[in-house]
C-alpha cells in the first residue's frame, strides 16, 4: 500500500453521492465552493435508488393536506422520541424541496390538472390522525430511482466534481475536535488521498447490512458511522431499527408499502385480513413498526403461510391489472423474478425484513453535528455536518414513517450545504492545519489488515456480525436475548480486529474494500446491541418483552424515565443520554399519550 | 431441486500481477435458495477473495453487476443460474477497457451519456408550484426514464464497440430522447443540433442488439428511430 499520503485541499468534501449527499452538493456547488463528492459507486447506484413509494409532502393535489397535520403523523410515528423541533422543519420544508426537485426534472406521476401525483401511506393521516391521506409523492413506484438520476443530473448542470469509486477512510480531527476533512482511497489505484477542507459533509447512508435479512444494498455498512464513532463523536438512537413489513420472503427484496397505499391488504394463512384485529382504523396503513409485529406475532401463533408457516401474504389480486401495470410496475417486477409470482395472479409471500436506522450521527436541524461537551448536551462539532440516514435529527424517533426517509434526504441535505456555506461565508470556518497524526490512524488501520496474519476471515466475521443481530436485536427483543447479544457482538468485534486479507493486490481490490467496510459495521452493531440492552421500555421499533402493555406503561413505552435520547460512545463501549426536543419551533407542543392506529 | 454443483469459466485479470487476461474454471456448490448469478458469484469470493466485481443493490435497478454472461450482456443479480447452460462463461462487459477481472473502465460510457446535456432545461421563471404536465405528456417519458445506466445496451452495440469516442451508444440516446419527450424540456432544437453529426446518432443501425439485452425491458432503438424521425421532418 501507499506509504505516502497525497493532499487535496477543498472547501468542502460531501461523503456519499445517494440523495442528501447529491441535494448537499447542489446547494455547494450553486454556491461556487469548491466541493468533491466522494462515493464508493457511482451515484446513481447509491441505495436511495432503491425507494419505491414516495417522498411525503402536504402538497394537498388530490384532498386537503396541511404540514401540520404531517407533522402530527410524524411526531406520532416517532412514539414521541423524534425532537419537534427538526419535525416541524421538515414537514414545514417539504412543499419547497419536493417542488424544488420537480423543476430540477423528476418525473413524477401527474393527476389529470397536471399536479404531482400522490397516494396514503402508512401512517400519514389528515385532521391530527383522524383518516388516511394521499401524501406521498410518487413516480410509480420507482420515486427513488427517478429523484437519485433527477439530482444526479442537476449535479451535472452545476458542474459537481465527483470522486467516483473512491471510499472515504477516517474523519480526521484536530486537538480541538474540529473537523478538517477525511482521508480516502482510490479503490482503481489503491492510493491514499487526505482531503483537507473547511466543511465536511456525510451522507454515507444507513448500516443495514448488520441484519442478516436486510432490504439494503451490499454497501449500506455504515461507513459515515464508523467513522464518527472512531473519532470520538456519539451516535444517536441504534436501538431503532425499522423492520419493513414487506420484504420478499427468503429474497429480502423490499415490495413498497405504496402496494398497501393503492390497497394491498395482508393476509395470514386462513386468508383473513389480521391487521384490522391489530389497528381497527389504519388497518394495513398503520406504522411499520405495528404492521410488523402484527405479521410476526402471526406467525409465531401458527397462522402463517407455506410449508414452514414462516411467511404472510400480501394481496393485491383484487386490484385492477391497469392500477398494477401503471402505478406498481417495479413491484410487479420484483415479484416475477424474486418470489415467482405474478401479482396479477397471486399474493406475495413477505415477512419483515430490516430496512432503515432511524438513529445515527447526532445533528441538529440545521444539519452541524452535535455531542456533548463542557457539561451541555448538544455542542457543534466545528466543520462537521451530516443528513439523510446516516444522520439522527432526529425526526423519526423511535420509528421511521414511509415517505420521510426520501424527504429527510432532501430537507437535511439542503440545509446541512446551507449552513456549510454560511459558516465558511461568516468566515468561521478556514483551513486549519491537518495534524499528521489523523492520516497515521488510517495508515495504521492498512498496515494491520496488509500484515495480519492467522487472522479471521472477512466473509466468515461478517455473516458473524449479522447473525448475531438477527438473533438478539430482532423485531421483538428479549431481556436475555439482548444481554447475552452485548456479550457476543464484543466477541465479533474482538475477530473484527484480526480480520485478514488474501489478495493483496493495489488494483480495485474488493477483499480490502469489504474488511474496511466490516470495521465500520462492528462500530453500529455494537452501538445497537449496547442501546438496546440498556433500554428498559418499549418504543416504537424496540420492544421488549420485560417492558410489556400495562396499564400504567402503554404499550409497555416508560416516558417518565426513557423519554430520552441514547448516545453511545464507542471508546469504553460508553452509554449516555440527552433529552428530547419536546419544544417545536413555532408551534405548540404536541404532548405524548398512547399511540393508536 | 436441492445443492446442486455449476460449473463457471470466468475471466480473471489483475494488472498488478498478470500479464495478460485468463480464464479460470471453478465449480461451487449452490444450496436451493442461492439462485440469482450474483448469490453465487458472493460465494465465490468468499472461497477467493481476488475474484472483483461491482454489485450494489442486488434486485436490478442500481446498475452495477452488468457483464457478459455465456456471451450474452446482463445483470448478475437478476439472472437465474438454473436458467444458463454450464459451464456459464462470465466475461467483463466488451468492448471498455478491462480495470481488473469483471470490472470495466466505464468512462467513455458516462462521457457519452453526460455529452447530451442530460438535465432538464427550461428558461421560464421558476413557478411557485410544480410545472404542470398531463398525465398523458408524463406518459411520453415511461420506457425512457427507466434506464439504469448499466452499460449493458452501449456494450452490446457494434456501432458502439466501433466508435465509443464518436458515436452516442444506446444508453446516451435514449436519455437524450426523455429529455426531448418532456413537456418541460425547451431544448428540443439545440438537442437535435448535438445530434446532427455523421456519428453521434445516424451510426446506430437498427441492430437492436440494445432492446435484445436491456435488463430493464427498455427499447433504445425506438426511441432512436424517434429521434431520426425528427431530424427528418427538421430537414425538411
Amino acid at each position: 500500500m501507499a506509504a505516502s499520503v497525497s493532499v487535496r485541499k477543498f472547501d468542502a468534501v460531501i461523503v456519499g453521492a445517494g440523495g442528501a449527499g447529491l441535494r448537499a452538493a447542489i446547494q455547494l456547488s450553486e454556491a461556487g465552493l469548491r466541493t468533491a463528492v466522494i462515493s464508493k459507486v457511482f451515484p446513481t447506484r447509491s441505495h436511495t435508488v432503491a425507494a419505491q413509494g414516495g417522498v411525503a409532502a402536504s402538497l394537498g393535489n388530490s384532498e386537503e393536506d396541511h404540514w401540520h397535520w404531517h407533522m402530527y403523523d410524524t411526531v406520532k410515528g416517532s412514539d414521541w422520541l423524534g425532537d419537534q423541533d427538526a419535525i416541524e422543519f421538515m414537514c414545514r420544508k417539504a412543499n419547497e424541496v419536493v417542488i424544488e426537485l420537480e423543476h430540477y426534472g423528476m418525473p413524477f406521476d401527474r393527476l389529470d390538472n397536471g399536479r404531482i401525483y400522490q397516494r396514503p401511506f402508512g401512517g400519514h393521516m389528515s385532521n391530527f390522525g383522524e383518516k388516511p391521506v394521499a401524501r406521498s409523492c410518487a413516480a410509480a413506484d420507482r420515486t427513488g430511482h427517478a429523484m437519485l438520476h433527477a439530482l444526479y443530473q442537476r449535479n451535472l448542470k452545476v458542474n459537481t466534481h465527483f470522486f467516483t469509486e473512491w471510499m472515504a477512510l477516517d474523519l480526521i480531527r484536530d486537538a480541538d475536535g474540529d473537523v478538517l476533512g477525511v482521508t480516502a482511497l482510490e479503490m482503481e489505484t489503491g492510493d491514499i488521498v487526505a482531503f483537507h477542507t473547511r466543511a465536511t459533509i456525510f451522507a454515507t447512508g444507513g448500516a443495514g447490512r448488520i441484519y442478516h435479512s436486510s432490504t439494503n444494498a451490499f454497501i449500506n455498512t455504515g461507513d459515515g458511522l464508523g467513522m464518527a464513532a472512531r473519532a470520538g463523536i456519539p451516535l444517536e438512537d441504534m436501538e431503532f431499527w425499522q423492520f419493513h413489513p414487506t420484504g420478499v420472503a427468503g429474497a429480502g427484496v423490499l415490495i413498497t408499502e405504496g402496494v398497501r397505499g393503492e390497497g394491498g391488504i395482508l393476509r395470514n394463512a386462513q386468508g383473513e385480513r389480521f391487521m384490522e384485529r391489530y389497528a381497527p382504523n389504519a388497518k394495513d396503513l398503520a406504522s411499520r413498526d405495528v404492521v410488523s409485529r402484527a405479521m410476526v406475532t402471526e406467525i409465531n401463533e401458527g397462522r402463517g403461510c407455506g410449508p414452514n408457516k414462516d411467511y404472510v401474504m400480501l394481496d393485491i389480486t383484487h386490484l385492477q391489472p391497469e392500477v398494477i401495470m401503471k402505478r406498481l410496475p417495479g413491484i410487479r417486477e420484483i415479484s416475477i423474478r424474486f418470489a415467482g409470482v405474478d401479482p396479477i395472479h397471486a399474493p406475495i409471500p413477505v415477512v419483515p425484513t430490516c430496512h432503515f436506522q432511524m438513529g445515527g450521527i447526532p445533528i441538529n436541524y440545521r444539519g452541524q453535528v452535535v455531542a456533548p461537551k463542557s457539561g451541555l448536551s448538544e455542542v457543534v462539532v466545528p466543520g462537521f455536518y451530516a443528513a439523510g440516514e446516516c444522520s439522527c435529527s432526529s425526526v423519526h424517533g423511535a420509528n421511521r414513517l414511509g415517505t420521510n426517509s426520501l424527504l429527510e434526504l432532501l430537507v437535511f441535505g439542503k440545509s446541512a450545504g446551507e449552513t456549510a456555506i454560511n459558516d465558511m461565508r461568516m468566515g468561521r470556518r478556514e483551513h486549519k492545519p491537518l495534524p499528521k497524526e489523523s492520516i497515521d490512524k488510517t495508515l495504521a488501520r492498512l498496515d494491520r489488515l496488509e500484515n495480519q496474519k492467522d487472522g479471521t476471515d472477512v466473509h466468515e466475521t461478517r455473516l458473524a456480525l449479522q447473525r448475531v443481530m438477527q438473533k438478539h436485536a430482532g423485531v421483538f427483543r428479549f431481556k436475555d436475548l439482548l444481554e447475552q447479544g452485548v456479550h457476543e457482538i464484543m466477541a465479533v468485534a474482538e475477530q473484527v480486529s484480526h480480520t485478514q486479507i488474501k489478495d493483496k493486490s493495489r488494483v480495485f481490490n474488493t477483499a480490502r474494500i469489504e474488511a474496511l467496510e466490516l470495521d465500520n459495521l462492528i462500530e453500529v452493531a455494537k452501538a445497537t446491541m449496547v442501546g438496546a440492552e440498556a433500554r428498559k421500555e418499549s418504543r416504537g421499533s424496540h420492544v421488549r418483552d420485560d417492558a410489556p402493555d400495562t396499564p400504567e406503561h402503554p404499550d409497555g413505552r416508560d416516558d417518565e424515565n426513557w423519554l430520552k435520547h441514547t448516545l453511545w460512545y464507542s471508546e469504553g463501549n460508553r452509554i449516555d443520554y440527552k433529552p428530547v426536543h419536546m419544544d417545536p419551533l413555532t408551534v405548540a407542543s404536541i404532548p405524548p399519550k398512547k399511540r393508536a392506529y | 431441486m436441492s445443492t446442486r454443483t455449476v460449473q463457471f469459466r470466468i475471466y480473471r485479470y489483475d494488472p498488478d500481477k498478470d500479464a495478460k487476461p485468463w480464464m479460470q474454471d471453478i465449480s461451487l456448490e449452490l444450496e436451493e435458495t442461492e439462485r440469482k448469478l450474483l448469490d453465487a458469484i458472493v460465494k465465490l469470493k468468499a472461497k477467493d477473495d481476488s475474484i472483483s466485481f461491482r454489485r450494489s443493490c442486488r434486485e436490478g435497478v442500481c446498475g452495477s453487476d452488468a457483464m457478459n454472461i455465456n456471451g450474452k450482456n446482463g445483470l448478475a443479480c437478476l439472472t437465474d443460474v438454473d436458467d444458463l447452460k454450464q459451464p456459464i462463461v462470465l466475461r467483463p462487459l466488451p468492448g471498455l477497457p478491462v480495470i481488473r477481472d469483471l470490472i470495466v473502465d466505464m468512462t467513455q460510457f458516462f462521457a457519452q451519456y453526460h455529452s447530451i446535456k442530460p438535465y432538464l432545461v427550461n428558461h421560464d421563471p421558476l413557478p411557485e408550484r410544480e410545472r404542470l404536465q398531463s398525465p398523458q405528456d408524463r406518459d411520453e417519458l415511461d420506457g425512457l426514464y427507466e434506464c439504469i445506466l448499466c452499460a449493458c445496451c452501449s456494450t452490446a452495440c457494434p456501432s458502439f464497440w466501433w466508435n465509443p469516442d464518436k458515436f452516442v451508444g444506446p444508453a446516451g440516446l435514449l436519455a437524450a430522447y426523455r429529455f426531448i419527450a418532456d413537456t418541460r424540456d425547451q431544448a428540443t432544437s439545440e438537442r437535435l443540433d448535438n445530434l446532427e453529426d455523421p456519428y453521434r446518432l445516424f451510426r446506430c443501425h437498427t441492430i437492436m442488439n440494445c432492446v435484445d439485452v436491456c435488463p430493464k425491458g427498455l427499447n433504445p432503438t425506438k426511441a432512436i428511430g424517434k429521434i431520426k424521425d425528427m431530424m427528418m421532418r427538421r430537414a425538411v
